[in-house]
């Protein structure tokens, strides 16, 4: 069924606010994605430096136990459902049409409708802080029977989770269908930037995993609204049932956290070391690999339930570690030998690839059953999903907006406020989370809103605590770079980093259109191999 | 250095509208696959099925039964059964350029999932047992609850369906929204055989 479009009255242009809302442009809509997880990213950034500031001392009643509970509940929840997820979703949306070559995505409404469920979803979930009882307080884990009795609060939680899940399995039918479809002539599966496997990968765990998420969160309003029984044992329910389901969507989602973010650096590494990615088919089947294994270890969540089969799913963890490690091959071999330049891009990848090291290497401490006996529920646990997610997922979104800030904006972020970002960020980082490995290891719980005087915890504390704020004033340089920019004319050059892939062909910004033309591709650095006369002599 | 114009999609194989449709249908079966996934851990668990040892006094007071009535569910099964049949013929009629036959088999597909929806409203409201009563009545009502409101979004796809080709559109070229929507059906019919199976048959 074909339309035509029917050309609008000469000089017509939509005010600018209706555009913006309105708009089905992938570009716009990722420009929109990004604001919106930004602040998300800010939102939780605050709650995170209130629990930092309640357990700076010990003793501490800054903040009281049941605001406690509702404030690292929902620092998580931001983090993780409105931030890190979604925020893949608008580097998808703007990166991955230009690096395949296509117009827009397959279903360009469809994407808007995506969008269009994230900040009302957010501003549901934070509606819980206004409602009796307050906002929901049983972890981002909503385990029962803790969930099945808490206030109002988690039934607006849930619904807004059910939302952006909503939100994700449609986009991720999106990105699917527009890599399989949509790619430029001679771009065959293999030639495509290793962004877009990144992202197809996730979209498939997406497609597959959250839906599941969804039948057990509507599984708990059941339970918490109609009587139901599903986790409660009196009605012959079941309360490890929550854990199982919850984890099987749960831990594939950790994997649709971090591997955009390695996406991102295997895009940025190759760039600023004047290489090809080393290894990359073997870095595309190491993402199947992690995406694949990532469905058969959910229950190394629930180890001291003594309810799974250890010796199975501690196995399958150690067997995550083998395609995580050859992408460290991949990438080390990348830079090995380069001619490295360091502009902040490449710091920020650098930094991901350092601390994400350790997030695996404490992670996979924990897949030993026995370790994870005595590790459960501490420090040591926050720790390592900071070193994931932080070190890991939050260093690979700023080596992105870094990197692409020039394509999507225009401009290009000042170098010096960038190193000074990156800089304050990775001291204050390690400042906050190395200390939590200790804190585990000396067996503090997480969760709880204070401790003990003679627990002895104190000191490691208030540098955790340092180190978060630390953090926190690293973004100001952050944000004096993107003002600064914004008040600069729009200089940037169609490639300013001499990288290889499609985006960087058209101009910065594209046009509504993305490209008037396209070189022919013949593997996955189309423009190295146009700079370089290569293409013609294939 | 030669150019290449600007790729649109590719033109063989499926649609891009049929691969996202096939996709969401993938993402629903994950869906159920999770209210399934309890409802066998609930039944393992369970030293008796139905768990009438589960219901308290004030339930068995309440006149609280765990028992299902098995013969309206019966005939309704045979009838949704039907209808994946009938709108299967509708498809195959549009794919022949019949649109009269594919509007006749659409009212027919409709009426029948219509009939199936008021069956089973019919068997909630006679039923001895609630969704607050024990991991049965939970799981019960929960499993058919989505079932039907699955069955009333396709009622919707097949109106909306009828109502365009009413309107004149569709043809043995162009009808992939009708392959859709059956697809839809087919599915929400398999959910159901399998649902009508375990508790009902096994």
């Amino acid at each position: 069924m074909a339309s035509i479009a029917v050309p609008r009255p000469k000089g017509y242009q939509r005010p600018v606010i209706l555009d913006w809302l309105m708009t089905v442009d992938h570009k716009k809509l990722g420009i929109l994605y990004l604001y919106t997880t930004m602040f998300f990213f800010g939102v939780g950034g605050v709650l995170a430096l209130l629990v930092r500031t309640q357990l700076a001392v010990a003793d501490n009643s800054f903040v009281g136990n049941d605001a406690y509970n509702q404030i690292f509940t929902m620092h998580a929840s931001a983090m993780l459902f409105l931030f890190i997820i979604p925020v893949w979703a608008g580097f998808g949306n703007y990166i991955v049409p230009l690096q395949i070559g296509a117009m827009d995505m397959a279903f360009p409404r469809i994407n808007a409708l995506s969008f269009w469920l994230v900040p009302p979803a957010g501003i549901l979930m934070f509606s819980g802080f206004l409602v009796d009882g307050g906002a929901a307080a049983a972890g981002w884990t909503a385990y029962s029977p803790l969930a099945r009795g808490a206030g109002t609060g988690l039934d607006l939680w849930i619904i807004a989770v059910i939302l952006l899940g909503i939100s994700s399995t449609i986009g991720a039918a999106n990105f699917m269908v527009t890599m399989f479809r949509m790619r430029a002539p001679g771009m065959t599966m293999f030639r495509m930037p290793i962004f877009c496997w990144t992202m197809m990968v996730t979209a498939v765990l997406q497609l597959l995993a959250t839906p599941v998420l969804a039948s057990a969160l509507a599984m708990l309003y059941i339970d918490r609204n109609f009587g139901g029984a599903f986790f409660d044992p009196n009605g012959g329910g079941n309360a490890i049932l929550w854990q199982n389901i919850f984890w099987f969507y749960s831990h594939p989602a950790v994997y649709i956290m971090i591997l955009p973010g390695m996406g991102i650096i295997s895009e940025v590494l190759p760039v600023f070391s004047r290489k090809p990615l080393f290894g990359y088919k073997a870095f595309v089947f190491a993402t199947m690999g992690i995406g694949g294994l990532g469905f058969s270890v959910w229950a190394h969540h629930m180890f001291t339930t003594g309810a799974v089969l250890k010796p199975w799913f501690g196995f399958m963890t150690f067997m995550i570690g083998v395609p995580t490690g050859v992408k460290m091959f991949n990438w080390l071999g990348t830079i090995w030998r380069g001619s490295i330049t360091f502009e902040t891009p490449m710091l920020m990848a650098l930094g991901f690839l350092s601390m994400f090291l350790i997030g695996g290497i404490n992670g996979t401490f924990s897949a030993a059953v026995p370790v994870d006996f005595a590790l459960h529920d501490t420090y040591f646990v926050v720790a390592h999903i900071h070193y994931v997610l932080f070190g890991g997922a939050v260093f690979a979104v700023f080596a992105g907006l870094y990197y692409w800030f020039p394509k999507i904006w225009g401009r290009r972020l000042n170098e010096r406020l960038g190193q000074l970002h990156f800089g304050l960020m990775f001291i204050g980082f390690n400042l906050a989370f190395f200390p939590m490995h200790l804190l585990g290891l000396d067996g503090m719980p997480r969760r709880i809103a204070t401790y003990a005087d003679e627990a002895g915890w104190e000191t490691l504390n208030l540098l955790s605590t340092m180190g978060a704020f630390l953090i926190g004033v690293s973004m100001l340089p952050f944000i004096a770079a993107v003002i600064i920019a914004f008040l600069k004319p729009k200089d940037q050059p169609n490639d300013p980093w001499q990288a290889n892939t499609l985006e960087w062909w058209t101009t910065s910004p594209p046009p509504v259109h993305n490209f008037d033309d396209l070189p022919e591709v013949h593997s996955e650095r189309p423009l190295f191999d146009h700079r370089h006369g290569g293409a013609a002599h294939h | 250095m030669a150019s290449h114009g600007v790729a649109t999609q590719h033109k063989e194989g499926l649609s891009n509208g049929m691969l996202g449709f096939i996709l969401f249908i993938a993402s629903e079966v994950m869906f159920f696959g999770g209210l399934f996934a309890a409802y066998f851990i609930a039944r393992a668990d369970a030293p008796s099925w139905p768990p009438e040892e589960l219901l308290t006094a004030d339930q068995v007071a309440a006149g609280v039964e765990l028992h299902l009535e098995f013969w309206l569910p019966f005939i309704a099964t045979i009838l949704l059964v039907l209808s994946s049949v009938t709108i299967q013929l509708g498809v195959w009629a549009i794919q022949k350029g019949d649109r009269a036959a594919l509007i006749r088999w659409l009212f027919i597909s409709i009426a029948l999932g219509l009939i199936f929806l008021t069956a089973q409203i019919y068997d909630y409201t006679q039923l001895p047992f609630g969704a607050d009563d024990t991991i049965f009545g939970t799981t019960f009502y929960t499993l058919t609850g989505f079932h039907g409101a699955h069955v009333f979004g396709g009622v919707i796809f097949m109106m909306v369906i009828l109502a365009r080709s009413l309107g004149g559109q569709f043809s043995a070229s162009h009808h992939e929204a009708v392959e859709a929507c059956s697809f839809y059906w087919h599915f929400v019919d398999v959910v159901w055989i399998a649902l009508f199976t375990i508790l009902y048959i096994v």
